[in-house]
């Protein structure tokens, strides 16, 4: 790695970056066309099958002979060697990335919604200067069963590389292992994963709101939970509280 | 031992041992107080609310709070477009905002194929160290202020200033400078600028000397510090501690050097410090160094700042194509990372945010057991975290 070059760019993906490069530079020439250009990826095709870095694909080979049939798929993004399991081994796979690839460090978990979020019609809850995003539902790299993902990312201090790991959660009941008897740090992610998509961890110690009060209803992160700026809710730790306009007479024109 | 030497003084075996248990059970009598450290204290750096169990004076459990400062930045980042985010994520560790830019910056550069030029990646990577400073000053003169000590805080706030004027003169802003472009800079640095910050960093050195010689070697810090709140490396790791509190625990491990390559890092000549102890002390002497080093790393980079330009072609209307990067880069705190999955869209679809105070603070429950309750505000003032970076 010491050898590359020293630029932000991805080093460690040369072809990709390459065949992704031509879109911004061709936009470059004529911006207006860009503004005008659908908001549907160009390639809808996303097989990365260019072989990959020879050291990353060392590294799958690794994981793959410690976890075994509980891989599913696997690819490079940007450097980063992304590996989706079933949720069965959701678990094992942590335990086979702290064992075998010596990831002895947990940097992240966290929740993944792929549902685009919903367009609310009407003049309430959305915001306009929001970005467009495509209306289909499409699942990133290594792709996804259903709309809930799990990933997580462990790394290694010694070796000095890392493994991205995501798992379909089903969305009827959505529940994985917990990973704080692998990686004791787990602890919190989960409680914010949970508060944020719903989604639960079977064997956690004591799963509980972190950031949100407990009376808070709703899984903020999902994408149908809308983000609504200027909506008042009143705070649940208010005292002083001024009647709200339409409380006292629901049936009033505050309904809304 | 001969009993004949303490003459008339003849205690009743038996009684001696209720006496005895009659002080163990006062003390047991107290182990369910509870103590609510925060939401409001002068140890952290914004809202955070520390619920310990005691027995006694020692500390049962600890339980910290969090969330009184969830502004939902990954929920808000769905809504924005790639330039406003840099706006937004400037707030997470307000102290350091410069370094927040950059790791998002550069994985929306990833995505779309564009590199910043070099001079723009060196002036990133002086201010990124220029942050690093600012943050890390401050904690070396509140770690005095911690233990009893006032006069380094004051030297802390009074020096750090003169790296935040250099933040403003090159970038217009104190905390929140907004600096970063996709592509590069959106500035050159102004006239006259390198020697100014040049002259900044002599006084800064001579600074850390004073903070030496004044913290580490005095009696009442070293008593208060050294063998309190011992982290272990593997058990840091394993909890995500990152940075300078997981250096101070014997691990080699800094992204500068041994991540993915990023910024000017490769280009320059730099140590990495660590410390066996894994202390309250071994945290604050490797901070201590580590400015130093950043000192160095600075001049370095000053005196081999390439000239060009400092912004890369791109499309004026920013679109990210369709991807999934990480991104993760060594922040005065520890690791911050980036998840960032593009649809294609002017804004990302998801953009999971890796903060490094979370993690950090993550394993106080387990660091606070047993210990006295003067030693939990050296403890928690020595893993040095930023609310908003827990809070996000």
């Amino acid at each position: 790695m010491a050898d590359e070059t020293p630029e932000v760019g991805a080093p460690d993906a040369p072809e990709e970056a390459a065949a992704e490069a031509e879109t911004p530079v061709a936009e470059a020439e004529a911006p207006e066309a860009a503004v005008e250009a659908e908001p549907k990826p160009a390639e809808p095709a996303p097989e990365p099958e260019p072989e990959l870095d020879p050291e990353i694909e060392a590294r799958f080979a690794r994981f793959e002979a410690g976890l075994g049939d509980g891989v599913i798929d696997h690819a490079e993004s940007h450097g980063t060697l992304v590996v989706r399991v079933r949720p069965d081994a959701w678990k094992r796979a942590a335990e086979v990335a702290r064992a075998d690839l010596d990831c002895d460090y947990l940097s992240f978990i966290a929740g993944m919604d792929w549902m685009p979020a919903p367009k609310t019609p009407g003049d309430e809850g959305t915001d306009t200067s929001a970005p467009v995003q495509p209306d289909t539902m499409t699942f990133g790299v290594t792709g996804s069963k259903g709309r809930f993902q799990v990933f997580a990312h462990a790394q290694s201090t010694t070796k000095h590389w890392g493994i991205t790991l995501k798992t379909d959660v089903d969305e009827a009941a959505p529940a994985v292992d917990s990973w704080v008897s692998v990686y004791p740090g787990a602890d919190w992610h989960e409680r914010e994963c949970w508060e944020m998509y719903g989604i639960d961890f079977t064997g956690h110690p004591k799963i509980r709101p972190l950031y949100l009060p407990a009376e808070f209803e709703g899984n903020p992160l999902r994408k149908d939970f809308a983000l609504i700026a200027r909506e008042v809710k009143p705070w649940p730790g208010l005292v002083d509280v001024e009647p709200m306009p339409g409380d006292d007479t629901p049936e009033d024109e505050g309904a809304a | 031992m001969t009993t004949t030497e303490t003459p008339g003084f003849e205690v009743d075996p038996a009684l001696h041992r209720t006496l005895e248990n009659a002080r163990v059970n006062v003390e047991l009598d107290n182990g369910d107080m509870i103590l609510n450290l925060g939401p409001q204290h002068p140890a952290t750096h914004g809202t955070l609310r520390l619920v310990v169990r005691l027995d006694g004076e020692r500390v049962v459990a600890a339980d910290p709070v969090i969330g009184y400062m969830h502004r939902g930045y990954e929920k808000l980042s769905e809504f924005r477009t790639y330039p406003q985010i840099t706006t937004l994520i400037n707030r997470i560790d307000w102290l350091s905002s410069f370094a927040n830019e950059v790791p998002f910056v550069s994985g929306a550069e990833q995505l779309m194929g564009v590199e910043a030029p070099p001079r723009a990646q060196w002036i990133r990577t002086i201010l990124t160290e220029l942050s690093r400073i600012a943050t890390i000053y401050l904690f070396l003169g509140e770690m005095g202020l911690q233990v009893g000590a006032l006069t380094p805080a004051f030297w802390g706030f009074r020096d750090r200033e003169l790296v935040l004027n250099l933040i403003e003169g090159a970038t217009g802003g104190r905390f929140h400078p907004n600096f970063n472009r996709i592509g590069g800079l959106k500035d050159d640095l102004p006239w006259g600028w390198i020697s100014e910050c040049r002259a900044t960093m002599d006084k800064i050195l001579k600074g850390c000397d004073d903070f030496e010689d004044v913290l580490v070697g005095n009696e009442i810090f070293e008593a208060r510090t050294r063998g309190i709140g011992i982290i272990p490396g593997e058990l840091g790791a394993a909890y995500g501690v990152s940075g300078a509190n997981l250096r101070a625990s014997g691990v080699d491990w800094d992204l500068r050097r041994d991540g993915k390559p990023y910024l000017a890092y490769p280009e320059i000549d730099f140590k990495v410090w660590t410390h066996p102890d894994g202390d309250s002390f071994a945290r604050y002497w490797v901070r201590l160094q580590e400015t130093r080093e950043a000192v160095r790393m600075v001049i370095q980079l000053l005196d081999g700042l390439p000239a060009g330009s400092i912004m890369a072609k791109v499309p004026r209307i920013i679109k990210v194509p369709e991807g999934e990067v990480w991104v993760e880069v060594e922040n005065p705190l520890g690791q911050m990372g980036y998840y960032i999955v593009s649809k294609g869209a002017t804004g990302p679809f998801r953009v999971k945010i890796r903060s490094a105070s979370f993690s950090n603070v993550s394993i106080l429950p387990w660091l606070l057991r047993g210990v006295y309750v003067p030693d939990v505000i050296t403890i928690m003032g020595s893993l040095y975290f930023i609310l908003g970076d827990i809070d996000r």
